[in-house]
């Protein structure tokens, strides 16, 4: 290749350009949510071998508990609901941001806010009660790695309810400004995420645990 | 993407972000309470096999997964401009290489393996500390 052909469709003594230079403006955070959405692809492959472990170590008891001793569903149809709850208040909660009322956002914030405290507090007494029946996670592999996957995900809502005391400030000091509303959306779709990855937590483990 | 880029400048409302709304959110939520509810009813009654009821369960597990996407997350093949379905798809690419190569490769190493003498058979299942 000669340097000729490169230059040939420049007609005078125009430098030739192989990137553009001309550099476009981006608006602020126009790719946050896709970089958001690629986060919580990430996310998901940690909840896949989560899941892989105790598809593979489930059924390994060491002569302990079995799931059928231990899972109170009545419980878990409980903690499902509030988080389901949760999942469409924040809904409501968008609604609202697309409406521009900043007072309606922060209410079904809280209110979400109070359901993922709700399922939280389920999920520490379920625990709480499987410790002092003598199920810990060091009883055999089964509970190891039934508290490593259902523990990361309660750790997940943990920092999602975190997030969501954090944005309720911000809006009450900003209000409905384009980030606050970037905020909102990028918590949205933790939050519905953490709401089909505990599909599979009480699928997979509590009512196929029961079923075993 | 706007060729001029003052318009671009200018823009900021401009980002996008999905549109919901109240007709998707509730479609989301009735469907989520009724594919909740049949699994929780079959494994707390068993009126099926269990079997059947573990299949049933795992289909309408997936059926949710599609409706959560959709109705709360939003998904559709042009949003992003399709990036967020391409690295979905590659996503569950991956998963499912994963999560059925763990299980064939430690279900073989778990039926391959000698048995162990704290495995609990019939003569030693009183013995186990």
């Amino acid at each position: 290749m000669s340097a000729k052909t490169i230059t040939a469709p420049t007609s005078a003594d125009e430098p030739v350009q192989f990137y553009d230079l001309d550099e476009h403006a981006h608006p602020e955070g126009h790719s946050t949510m896709l970089g958001f959405w690629i986060y919580l692809m990430s996310d998901c492959l940690i909840f896949a071998i989560l899941f892989a472990c105790y598809a593979v170590l489930g059924g390994s008891y060491a002569a302990g508990p079995a799931p059928k001793d231990l899972f109170d569903l009545k419980l878990i149809a409980l903690n499902t609901a509030m988080l389901l709850f949760s999942s469409i208040t924040y809904g409501f909660a968008v609604l609202q941001m697309q409406q521009g009322k900043v007072r309606g956002v922060q209410i079904w914030l809280a209110i979400t806010g109070l359901f993922g405290l709700a399922f939280l507090g389920i999920e520490l007494y379920e625990f709480h009660h499987l410790i002092e029946m003598g199920a810990t996670p060091q009883r055999s592999a089964f509970l190891s790695a039934f508290f490593t996957l259902v523990g990361t995900h309660g750790l997940h809502v943990t920092f999602g309810i975190i997030w969501l005391v954090t944005l309720m400030v911000q809006l009450s000091k900003h209000g409905l400004i384009a980030a606050n509303k970037r905020r909102v959306m990028c918590l949205s779709m933790f939050w519905h995420f953490l709401d089909v990855v505990w599909i599979g937590v009480f699928t997979f483990v509590y009512l196929m645990g029961v079923l075993r | 993407m706007s060729v001029d880029p003052h318009a671009a400048a200018h823009g900021h409302g401009e980002i996008e972000m999905p549109h919901a709304s109240m007709r998707d959110y509730v479609i989301g939520f009735v469907l989520s309470v009724v594919l909740t509810a049949i699994p929780f009813w079959l494994v707390m009654t068993m009126p099926l096999s269990a079997g059947a009821t573990g299949a049933i369960i795992m289909g309408f597990a997936v059926v949710q997964i599609v409706v959560h996407m959709v109705y709360f997350l939003h998904m559709t093949p042009k949003a992003e401009g399709g990036w967020s379905l391409t690295s979905l798809i590659f996503t569950v690419i991956v998963v499912v290489i994963m999560l059925a190569g763990s299980l064939w490769v430690m279900h073989h190493l778990n039926t391959n393996m000698m048995p162990m003498p704290h495995e609990p058979t019939s003569q030693t299942a009183g013995q186990v500390p």
